[in-house]
Parts: C-alpha cells; sequence; structure tokens
C-alpha cells in the first residue's frame, strides 16, 4: 500500500480539472465583488490555541515556528491595518487529522467582509455556493432548533447528564463517558445525530450556537429575549461540515481572555502550550474594523462538486502517499 | 500485561479488548468538529458471540490488546463435556468447550489438525481442516448403476455429520469432504 512503488495520485485527471475550475470561479467570484486576494505566512511565530486544533512545528534558523491551522490571525492584522475585504486561498496544517473527510494539510478558502455581520456573510456564502457549485438557495436556522429537532434537547441549557440521556436514547455508545464535558457531548450529538440530516437536498446553515462553541465569535446577550449566543454559524452540505463563520469578536481584552481560557483547557487535556499571539491582539487594539469572516473547506467543495465519498478522490497525493 | 492501542492506531483487523470479550474492530471512522473534540466511530466483532458492536471513542482514549494466537492442533479426543487438542510442538494440551468447538465438532475426527485459536490461552475457536475424509456409518443402499451421481441420498458419517451424497455411495466407504460448505468431493480409494 505505502510501497515506494505506489506514485500514482488518487484523484483522477478530471478531479484535479474539476478542482481547478472551481478556483478559477472563486476568485472570478470575489474579483467581481472587489475583494482582494491575499497570501500571508505559513510559518508563525505563534499559532492558534484551540484546545482541539494541533499545529505542527518547525524551526527557521533555530527558531521556533508554527504551520498555521487557518490564516485568521495573519488576515485579521491585515484588516486592522485597512486592508477592507480580503480573501486567501490557504494551505494549512492540522497533525493527527486523518480520515474520509480530513488531510492533515489541505486548501482553506478564508474570507473577510467589513461591515457585515453573521448574517450577512451567510447570504454572501449562499451566493457563492449557487455561483460556484450551482447549488439551490440555502435554508436557514438556528443551531437551537436544529439541536432539538434532531437530537431532542436545548443546546443552550441542557446540562452533561441530560445530553447523556440523550445519546443513550439514540443508540450512540460511547467507550467511556468518564470524561465528557456539556461541550463533548454537544460536538457528538451534533457529528452523529444532527449533522447527518442537514444540506441534504440545499445547503443548510446553523447560527446562532452555544456560547461554549463561540471560539472567535461576538457573544450577543439574550436579555430575557433568548439565550446568551455566540455569533458564529456553520455550512452542512449533504451531511458534510463545509464552512464555519464568525461576526469576529473585536474587543482584544475578551480576546485575551479566551486564548487564555483555551490555553487553560488545553492544559487540562494534556496538549502542549502554545505562544498567544501578541501581534493580532495589538492589531485588535488599534482596531478592527466590524466585520464577519468565514473559512470554507475547499477540497470539501471539490468532493461535493465530484460527489467524492472520500477526501482521496480529490487530492493528488493524500499525506500517506506524499 | 498486554498491549494497549491508542485511536490512531484503530484499523480493520485489530483485536482488542471490550467489555471484558475478544473483539476484532471491523471499522474505524475519523470524526472531526472543525473546532471540535476528535471522535473514533468504531465497529467491532465480538470473537466469541460473533455480535456487532459500535463504540464511539474521544481521539487519544486507549483500549487493551486481546492476546489471540493462532496455533495448529492436533484434536486428540472427546470425553464428556470437554474436546481435547494438543500442540505438537510444545506437547501442551488444551481443552474445549461444545460452545467454542461449534460446527467443527461435525467434522473432527480423532488426529485431525485443526487451527485453534486461543485467547488468553483459552480455546476461543476452533477450525477444522479445509479437507476431511470421514466413512459413511449410515445410508440407503447404493443403486449400482446410478454412476454418473445424478440425484442424491443423505448420508451419516462417523463424526454425526448428515450431508448430501450420490446414490451410489454404500455405508462403509470413506468420502472427502469440503468442512468449508459441508459438500461431498468425492470418494477416498
Amino acid at each position: 500500500m505505502t510501497g515506494a512503488a505506489n506514485w500514482e495520485p488518487t484523484a483522477a485527471l478530471a478531479a484535479l480539472r474539476l478542482r481547478a475550475r472551481l478556483l478559477t470561479r472563486a476568485r472570478e467570484f470575489f474579483a467581481a465583488r472587489g475583494v482582494l486576494e491575499v497570501e500571508t505566512p505559513v510559518l508563525g511565530k505563534s499559532t492558534a490555541t484551540d484546545p482541539h486544533i494541533e499545529s505542527l512545528r518547525t524551526s527557521v534558523g533555530g527558531s521556533a515556528r508554527f504551520l498555521q491551522t487557518s490564516p485568521e490571525l495573519f488576515m485579521k492584522r491585515l484588516l486592522a491595518a485597512g486592508s477592507g475585504s480580503i480573501y486567501q486561498i490557504a494551505r494549512v496544517f492540522r497533525d493527527g487529522e486523518i480520515g474520509a473527510r480530513h488531510n492533515p494539510e489541505f486548501t482553506l478558502l478564508e474570507w473577510y467582509r467589513t461591515g457585515l455581520d453573521h448574517h450577512g456573510l451567510m447570504d454572501e456564502v449562499d451566493q457563492f455556493l449557487q455561483e460556484v457549485l450551482g447549488s439551490a438557495p440555502s435554508v436557514r436556522e438556528s443551531y437551537g432548533q436544529a439541536f432539538e429537532r434532531w437530537a431532542g434537547a436545548d443546546p443552550h441549557a441542557a446540562g452533561a447528564d441530560e445530553l447523556r440521556s440523550r445519546a443513550e436514547a439514540l443508540g450512540l455508545p460511547v467507550f467511556s463517558s468518564a470524561g465528557f464535558s456539556r461541550e463533548d457531548w454537544l460536538h457528538l450529538l451534533m457529528a452523529e445525530a444532527v449533522e447527518p440530516h442537514l444540506g441534504i437536498d440545499r445547503p443548510h446553515f446553523l447560527y446562532d450556537f452555544p456560547l461554549e462553541l463561540k471560539a472567535l465569535a461576538r457573544v450577543r446577550r439574550g436579555e430575557g429575549r433568548g439565550p446568551d449566543v455566540a455569533e458564529r454559524f456553520e455550512l452542512f452540505v449533504l451531511g458534510l461540515e463545509l464552512a464555519n463563520g464568525y461576526h469576529e469578536l473585536g474587543d482584544p481584552f475578551e480576546q485575551r481572555q479566551r486564548f487564555l481560557a483555551d490555553l487553560e483547557s488545553r492544559r487540562t487535556l494534556g496538549r502542549a502550550a502554545v505562544p498567544i499571539d501578541e501581534k493580532m491582539i495589538a492589531a485588535l487594539e488599534r482596531g478592527l474594523p466590524r466585520c464577519a469572516g468565514v473559512a470554507l473547506g475547499f477540497d470539501r467543495l471539490v468532493m461535493i462538486a465530484a460527489g467524492a465519498g472520500s477526501i482521496r478522490e480529490v487530492l493528488s497525493f493524500p499525506s500517506d502517499l506524499a | 500485561m498486554s498491549t494497549t492501542y491508542s485511536t490512531n492506531q484503530f484499523r480493520s483487523g485489530l483485536k482488542v479488548t471490550l467489555d471484558n470479550d475478544p473483539c476484532v474492530i471491523t471499522d474505524a471512522e475519523f470524526v472531526k468538529p472543525g473546532k471540535g473534540q476528535a471522535f473514533a466511530r468504531v465497529k467491532f466483532r465480538n470473537l466469541k458471540t460473533n455480535r456487532v458492536l459500535e463504540r464511539t471513542f474521544k481521539s487519544g482514549e486507549t483500549i487493551e490488546g486481546a492476546d489471540i494466537v493462532e496455533t495448529a492442533m492436533q484434536y486428540l479426543y472427546k470425553d464428556g463435556e470437554y474436546w481435547h487438542f494438543m500442540d505438537p510442538k510444545s506437547y501442551e494440551q488444551h481443552q474445549a468447550s461444545a460452545e467454542s468447538v461449534g460446527d467443527a465438532a461435525l467434522w473432527l475426527k480423532e488426529n485431525a489438525e485443526c487451527i485453534v485459536t486461543l485467547h488468553d490461552n483459552i480455546v476461543l475457536q476452533v477450525t477444522p481442516p479445509m479437507f476431511v475424509e470421514l466413512e459413511v456409518i449410515e445410508t440407503e443402499p447404493g443403486i449400482r448403476g446410478d454412476t454418473a451421481g445424478t440425484g442424491g441420498k443423505t448420508a451419516k458419517l462417523e463424526t454425526g455429520a448428515v450431508v448430501r451424497v450420490p446414490l451410489f455411495i454404500e455405508v462403509g466407504e470413506k468420502l472427502k469432504l469440503d468442512t468449508r460448505t459441508g459438500e461431498y468431493v468425492g470418494r477416498v480409494k
């Protein structure tokens, strides 16, 4: 399987041509809207602090560097410097992510729109899918509505015990529930009970996430009209998580608190510490324009266009053959 | 004592211990929400009961391996309760219950060479030789002219197995049989 003689690409030539066509169409989409294409470094002195994302490490002249897991930290520095709306087609790296939908290095299409909130950006992602993929117009509902329907619990209020009994009732046996937090149950139920139903007829957006899943999104207080939520969205097509976006957090103080909370989670999980990106925080102190941003998995976009069941069918050389 | 395996080592064919029983992994899928906890969705087959089981693991969790060994052994004899086998290299003897011998019992004649699957040194499964030669102890009288072997009848063999055979087969004849299908292959001269 991994012998030296196994030199051929896993993607058919037709899939590689399709990928090239989609890249061209994506660039045309942004050119027509005056969104600037940018490039930012792959090698950074700091990296994402996400507790569940592992950066690859290397060094430059003996000084430590991280291969970026997303271009977002650099792109926000550009936004704070007055770039206006920008996009990037970036190669990113995440250690340990290998499967039918994952490869440790992959392509993210990431874009930021100044002056838009997450709903405004969902409108644009919807247009993108219609123009680039030929999709039907999308549907949109809150994370809470979809979770209630398919998992049978209120994701903003239910405790870990209630979510565990929902998982049991739905026939989702876990090896050991000992270390499961409320957040872990949300992820498990989402991945196993909700996502498979999403985006079957048409692209499906979920928005307004439970607070634990806020990542780098703004928080909106319910003020008696509903739960406090993170202004985050995700896009699903044919049960595949295709994009993740935020009404971007601009508050440098809050940003530092979230980085520190991530580092604390990493410590609890036994994951290596990573340095906080002070330059990005300094950029927020200068002022991030109000904006929304989204990262779209480009390889998965090609999978959908090609009707592929595995990411291997759209990569020239997946990690094990690289 | 035994090895443990982490989720990133899971693959089809790996033998592990789940709920104290030996199991083989038949499928392991990586599930990872973009920002969330990674999971492995794993299917197992219980090697004792053959039942299929599913479990979801958090990435990084570990499971005990199962100490499974397949050894060629000689079938010795059966007492009231157990079948007895011997490793011809070490002369070590193992006894097997009716449950673990299963359908292999239909084909086992003394001195037959079998594959015995051991779990923690206890017999889990017995696989008979692919072909065996057994004597007919009961069948209707043969029809001499019918050498073409069209039609057929049943015959009981010395081990108790009942098989379909051609009409010309007589009591006392030795037959070659395929244990995978239970089919008659031919007469042994």
